[in-house]
């Protein structure tokens, strides 16, 4: 399969190693991996934050990186930025937009996956050849939970890892209190939110939180690394990349 | 003949600013920095929210339809908001049929004053009150009190609220702020005669709330109540309670006012059907609530024999012209959504600033009031009290899009804004994103953070507006390169290659294996 890689502007300037690990992961299950190099951001924290004419040309430019039909599947590391295209970009363009963007959205929404339903779902595979020997928890972030309903596909995913302790997390599908620019806005509600996140994490006694979104794992790593805990923060596809030749080596400051 | 031509008709008025209670006198954010300071309150919270949580989980989990039950909820509730005004005058029809007066009120301000004319034609300097939302938003129980006359709730948990001179903070549960020992301190303070010795233990504390009202519901001859649901085909009224309290004011007084919103309407009896089962369900998890009172108009020697029905409009047919934001109006205020919400859980239901709080309070309030009345208006506040986590669409029993309609609430705040540094920031950035080549060197100007970050690679202090991320989050500094500069280098592509070849190796292998 052709796939066009959607690296999100998040994962591309700050968190290139889940991004690096997407692709890999892909290009190791026999897939011709695509990045089209006009592509910047999907233009969710503008939408949620409350701007529908700002983001028009970043909708125009996702939906013309990614609309050409020799790309077979657009693949994003992020739920919440998939959960953008497939919902918010049509907003977008009945709005503000016109009939060929209108069109344009159609196209690429149709085809627009985050990484655990595409393997789950499109690739049918569960078994991606990974090692991971490490208690590893998993927090299923808002989005791809009740946006995307991606319901158990990352564990399902998870569970096939050889070597990993997957452990359950309790309370996993409160908000981690992220949310964007409420994280800023409502700074000490979020900060709420993510203590008792960080309680339910530290009880796993994991080396590792999980997670599909690096965005909700900047917030909860942050934490953890504040208050210094054990556990670090690692994207689903850092783990599901790494194998027992080419272990997972950590790199980041902030774990 | 000349004809003039009117004009677009205009936005219909909403709640008049500076009346009533859906307008808070400072923002989510500040109001919250208080309460989340409240360790009682957030402990009280924590615990009724989780426990009603698992209850309502267990209820609704058990019908095979539930499903249905919501989809068909909520297809009633939009059927009857496309044919509101054909429905309200065949409700006011059906009551006046029936014996009944019916009384519009275009916003809280009429509302009062009505109710006050027709408490004062009974001669009663005083009413009993079922609990009830609408009187609460429109204040009238202040307004009453200003004119002499005592009103008196007679739901344990808005007594407990009223006799503490406090605002409730949850729509189902006015009181889960407040603990039994807070409870016992204020019946000492505020009942009239009552026994000193009066312990903590609740079957005690209820039995002092009892003996207290049991006079009141004797001695009271007018009685105020909301509306859970007005069926328009009979001019039936419904109200759905669990103590009985609101029966005995419904049934005993001579004189009943009932004070209604217009979105509260049904079209059939037979709806009830539907939403008798949602509504219990999803607020108090219990299978049937205990008491469903229903009447209609006046029945001779039976009931109260004078009965008015105030039906209020006070900002709802402003929302009803929204095309996005009325749905917000198929709410039944079952209170699931607010049990659900991580950020009502956390800050409570008072740091919303009015009688509508949690995830459906942040997009009527502002729909109903209005955000933009004044400079920095507090309501402009509550569409972004939301991590937009969307755990109250899925509890919602008539599938209303909450997260949906706070994004699109928030959209309506920036259009109404003007400019902002906000916006510019937000124009500078898509600004930036919409051109990969700048983009690509702003990616590069980022890679400047590193410079913010300590020896160990963590920025641990950023200026305003970001402080309030610092303050109790690390963030790591921007990698040396990002994705599409690795993808482009020879590491990058050697490792996509090496990708690549490890599949054709296991392909090869497996065909080996298949060959044996
Ligand atoms: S919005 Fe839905 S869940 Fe919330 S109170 Fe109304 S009906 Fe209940």
């Amino acid at each position: 399969m052709r796939i066009g890689l959607f690296a999100t502007c998040l994962g591309d300037t700050l968190f290139p190693e889940a991004v690096k690990s997407t692709a890999v992961l892909l290009a190791r299950l026999g897939h011709d991996v695509v990045f089209p190099p006009g592509q910047t951001c999907c233009g969710q924290m503008h939408v949620n934050t409350g701007y529908q004419r700002e983001p028009v040309p970043l909708v125009r430019n996702f939906a013309e990186q990614f609309g050409d039909a020799s790309i077979d599947a657009v693949v994003m590391p992020s739920g919440s930025c998939a959960g953008s295209v497939r919902h918010q970009h049509e907003i977008v363009a009945e709005r503000y937009g016109d009939a060929a963007l209108r069109a344009g959205v159609a196209t690429v929404k149709a085809k627009t996956y985050e990484l655990s339903e595409f393997l789950v779902d499109v690739l049918e595979v569960t078994q991606v050849g990974a090692y991971f020997p490490h208690r590893v928890t998993y927090h299923p972030t808002c989005h791809s939970l009740r946006m995307l309903r991606v319901g158990e596909k990352p564990l399902k995913l998870l569970r096939a890892v050889d070597s990993i302790d997957l452990v359950e997390l309790p309370e996993a599908d409160s908000c981690c209190g992220f949310g964007g620019t409420f994280a800023i806005k409502n700074a000490e509600t979020s900060t709420a939110m993510l203590q008792d996140k960080m309680r339910n994490i530290a009880t796993t006694g994991a080396d590792v939180c999980t997670a599909g979104d690096s965005s909700c794992l900047m917030h909860i790593g942050g934490g953890l690394s504040r208050i210094a805990a054990g556990t670090r923060t690692l994207h689903l596809a850092q783990i599901l990349s790494s194998t027992r030749t080419s272990p997972y080596v950590p790199t980041e400051a902030v774990r | 003949m000349s004809s003039t031509f009117l004009g677009m008709p205009a936005t219909p008025p909403r709640s008049p600013y500076g009346t009533g209670n859906l307008r808070g006198d400072r923002t989510f954010p500040e109001a919250a920095h208080d309460e989340l300071r409240n360790e009682q309150l957030r402990r009280n919270l924590g615990r009724a929210t989780h426990t009603i949580r698992a209850k309502r989980l267990n209820v609704t989990g058990e019908l095979p339809d539930w499903e249905e039950l919501r989809d068909a909820g909520s297809a009633l509730k939009t059927d009857t908001m496309n044919r509101l005004p054909e429905l309200l005058e065949q409700l006011e029809r059906k009551v006046t049929e029936r014996g009944g007066t019916v009384h519009w009120a275009r916003d809280g301000v009429e509302a009062n004053e009505i109710v006050t004319r027709l408490v004062k034609a009974t001669g009663s300097s005083e009413v009993i009150k079922v609990k009830s939302m609408a009187t609460q938003e429109i204040g009238l129980n202040e307004h009453l009190e200003s004119v002499g006359i005592t009103p008196c709730e007679t739901d344990l948990a808005e007594l407990i609220v009223q006799l503490a001179h406090d605002k409730p903070s949850h729509i189902l549960v006015p009181a889960i702020h407040r603990n039994r020992d807070e409870i016992r301190q204020i019946f000492l303070k505020e009942i009239p005669g009552i026994d000193p010795g009066l312990d903590n233990v609740p079957a005690h504390l209820a039995a002092a709330a009892r003996a207290y009202l049991r006079d009141k519901f004797m001695t009271t001859k007018v009685a105020i109540s909301g509306a859970n649901f007005g069926i328009a085909e009979t001019g039936t009224l419904c109200v759905v309670e669990s103590e009985g309290n609101g029966r005995m004011c419904l049934t005993l007084p001579d004189t009943l006012i009932t004070v209604m919103g217009i979105e509260k309407v049904l079209p059939r009896y037979q709806d009830l059907e539907v939403f008798l089962q949602l509504l219990p369900r999803s607020s108090t998890g219990e299978r049937m609530n205990p008491y469903t009172s229903m009447w209609t108009g006046v029945t001779p020697d039976d009931g109260p024999q004078d009965f008015h029905l105030v039906l209020l409009d006070n900002g709802r047919t402003a929302a009803l012209a929204d095309r996005i934001g009325r749905e917000a109006l198929n709410c039944i205020r079952c209170s699931a959504c607010l049990n659900v919400c991580p950020v009502y859980e956390r800050a409570g239901g008072h740091a919303y600033g009015s009688t509508y709080p949690g995830p459906i309070g942040a997009v009527l309030t502002p729909q109903l009031a209005g955000m933009h009345a004044a400079k920095d208006d507090p309501n402009s506040s509550l569409p972004y009290a939301s991590s937009l986590c969307g755990a109250c669409f899925d509890a919602c029993p008539v599938k209303i899009d909450i997260p949906s309609l706070l994004v699109e609430l928030r959209h309506q705040h920036t259009e109404e804004s003007g400019t902002t540094v906000e916006k510019l920031a937000m124009k500078a950035a898509a600004g930036v994103m919409k051109r990969p080549k700048l983009y690509t060197a702003a990616q590069k100007g980022a890679a400047i953070g590193r410079v913010m970050a300590g020896r160990d690679g963590k920025i641990s202090h950023l200026p305003p507006p970001f402080d309030g991320w610092s303050d109790s989050r690390d963030i790591a500094a921007p990698p040396k390169q990002t994705f599409r500069s690795w993808l482009a280098s020879a590491e990058g592509a050697a490792t996509m290659r090496a990708a690549a070849n490890e599949h054709e190796k296991n392909q090869k292998n497996q065909k080996k294996e298949e060959e044996k």
